[in-house]
């Protein structure tokens, strides 16, 4: 086996800028999948704690009769004595916090501007809130008494053309059906980088929202953080009681998991097509080599070699390729994943229905993508060369002796 | 002893709808410590006969017997297994690994035949002194001249201690004397170890060589002469 390797490695190095041409193939090929997988990594997981953090939370205990895109505020479809309900959620040993929630449908004008927002009436001491207080840009955050006060992000206020101090009209529906129409200052401003929040989402501490809904004593949802997420649905189950529905992040996020499996399915298409441009490159420089060496393949076969070592030989030299220009893809793959990872590259608002997507993607290069990506790469390379490799195999040796 | 034998062979090729005869019914044999040539006009079967008796190729119809058994119908690694153990060979071209040095070319057939490092040492090593080639053992090819070349692939040839050594038109691109040079190393070989050579030439120089003289014209055995040696 040393000697065919030592056969492989010289019979590389004869040509060696076509050998570094078709190992760089491979590199590039395989820097580039990493690159791609580490990138719909990022999105997806990214776009999944975003979620979870700026919206559903681990968990959501609602009223059965809750739904939620119609945002209903009748008591009957909401979570009645939700600081009851909150304490018992907390004396669970998993439950990192949990705190109530009010969602409303909204409209806020300024001068000639108008736009559609959801009110979110919270809890401003809890824990929960902490993405939306650290993103806070100008002003400050609302505390539990303020009465008048709106916690809304800067995207939006540029986009009313308003500041800190303020003065806006908020239109809110009520549980009744009605539109209550009330002045809100201002209080401060902020920036989570995720644009379908910052450019649609107000806060106002919980007592306020539910005084001007008129949902006195009643909540939407009982946001619930884990200490880990992996214990959502024991944790559900042991809250699980009559008159709710305990919702998992995984059920309110099913349009991010069931497009990372869809996304999953593409890449495999993706890993093929690159790979198979890569491996071409590979068959060639094989197939040339064959051609060019015709005659010693004679010789070998003519001093004993067999069929199969013959085989080896060349599959011995794909091996050499792809280990190369796999060495050298993973640490290049891996330089741009670093480099994107730590800055990722801007997207704007790309926000698709279900998704809460940041306005940069970070690459998140994962242990299990570099080795699947590795090995793939590696088999490919290898079944690709097996054509070349059996072409030398069947040369007949008096015709290969005389270069036919 | 009966190193090699052809029993009314025959040897047609097809190119396209055009058939030609290379070899019409030849019998022959070489016994052990033969030093025979092939001769006779281009195109008279001297290399058919040739790559038949090394089991590069099959004929057409008729039998080919390799110290007695035969051989005639032996599959591609039956036969690469046969010219491994058996047979050596030297090629008109030198026909070297032209990345492997003048040592690794000697040492390949060892290696197909998983002899020991040590061993494998100690036989290339003779085999390069016996050629003259010692203060060149870490040459490549392109790096001796083509007299040397031929020498390097005389010592491959007799690496494996085979029975027979087929040459095709052994000095063919050499010039006088480097082919007498490889001549002379192969007769004193052909003395030392017995092993039995047949060429394939029409050069007189080599014909000079034989003790025996095998003519061949349009596929037919013409003349047979010499001695046959007996064992």
């Amino acid at each position: 086996m040393f000697q065919l390797i030592k056969m492989a490695y010289r019979n590389l190095n004869r040509n060696r800028r076509r050998s570094i041409l078709s190992a760089l193939a491979v590199s590039l090929g395989l820097a580039l999948l990493l690159f791609i997988a580490a990138i719909l990594q990022g999105e997806i997981q990214g776009s999944l704690q975003t979620s979870i953090q700026l919206e559903s939370g681990h968990l959501q205990v609602r009223a059965a009769s809750y739904v939620e895109e119609k945002s209903s505020l009748k008591w009957d479809n909401l979570v009645a004595n939700p600081d009851q309900l909150v304490a018992q959620i907390k004396t669970i040993p998993e439950v990192k916090v949990a705190t109530p929630r009010l969602f409303a449908s909204a409209i806020l004008n300024s001068g000639n501007h108008s736009t559609g927002v959801q009110l979110i009436g919270i809890d401003p001491l809890s824990e929960a809130n902490a993405p939306y207080t650290q993103s806070l840009v100008a002003g400050k955050y609302l505390t539990p008494d303020d009465q008048s006060g709106i916690y809304i992000g800067q995207p939006l206020a540029d986009k009313l053309n308003v500041k800190v101090g303020d003065s806006v009209d908020l239109e809110a529906n009520t549980s009744n059906g009605d539109v209550v129409d009330q002045a809100f200052t201002i209080r401060g401003l902020y920036l989570t980088h995720t644009p379908t929040i910052d450019q649609s989402v107000i806060f106002m501490p919980l007592a306020k929202a539910q005084a001007i809904t008129q949902t006195q004593n009643h909540a939407s949802a009982i946001v619930i953080l884990l200490k880990n997420q992996d214990e959502a649905q024991s944790v559900a189950a042991a809250i699980k009681g009559s008159g709710y529905q305990v919702l998992t992040w995984q059920k309110m996020n099913e349009v991010i998991l069931t497009t990372e499996q869809l996304a999953n399915g593409y890449m495999i298409l993706i890993y093929l097509i690159v790979l198979a441009v890569t491996a071409t490159v590979i068959v060639n420089t094989l197939i040339m080599a064959v051609f060019e060496r015709t005659r010693e393949i004679g010789i070998l076969a003519a001093i004993g070699m067999k069929s199969r070592r013959i085989m080896a030989l060349f599959l011995v030299e794909a091996g050499l390729l792809a280990v190369a220009g796999i060495t050298v893809g993973l640490v290049l793959g891996w330089l741009i994943c670093l480099y994107f990872g730590k800055f990722g590259f801007y997207i704007g608002n790309i926000g698709a229905t279900g998704f809460l997507l940041g306005d940069r993607i970070y690459a998140v290069l994962t242990a299990h993508d570099t080795v699947e990506l590795t090995i793939v790469a590696l088999v490919v390379t290898l079944v690709a060369s097996l054509y070349p490799a059996i072409i030398a195999a069947r040369l007949e040796p008096v015709e290969a002796l005389h270069g036919n | 002893m009966e190193v090699a034998k052809v029993e009314n062979v025959t040897r047609t090729y097809k190119v396209g709808e055009v058939e030609t005869q290379a070899l019409r019914g030849i019998t022959l044999s070489f016994q052990s410590g033969d030093f025979a040539t092939l001769t006779g006009p281009s195109g008279s079967g001297k290399t058919t006969l040739l790559q038949l008796l090394g089991c590069l190729d099959q004929p057409t119809s008729g039998q080919v017997f390799i110290n007695g058994r035969e051989v005639t119908h032996l599959n591609r690694d039956q036969r690469a297994e046969l010219r491994k153990e058996t047979l050596g060979f030297v090629f008109q071209f030198f026909a070297l690994i032209p990345t492997l040095t003048a040592y690794e070319n000697i040492e390949m057939p060892l290696l197909l035949n998983r002899q020991n490092a040590s061993a494998r040492k100690e036989r290339v090593m003779q085999l390069l002194k016996s050629v003259d080639l010692l203060d060149h053992a870490h040459h490549r090819p392109d790096q001796l001249s083509g007299g040397q070349q031929q020498r390097v692939a005389v010592a491959r040839a007799l690496a494996s201690n085979p029975s027979l050594i087929l040459a095709d038109e052994p000095t063919a691109n050499l010039d006088t004397e480097n082919g007498r040079q490889v001549m002379d190393i192969m007769q004193k070989l052909n003395k030392e170890t017995g092993v039995t050579f047949v060429f394939a030439t029409h050069d007189p120089r080599v014909i000079k060589y034989a003790q025996r003289v095998i003519t061949l014209r349009d596929g037919l055995l013409v003349e047979n002469n010499g001695t046959e040696k007996k064992s």
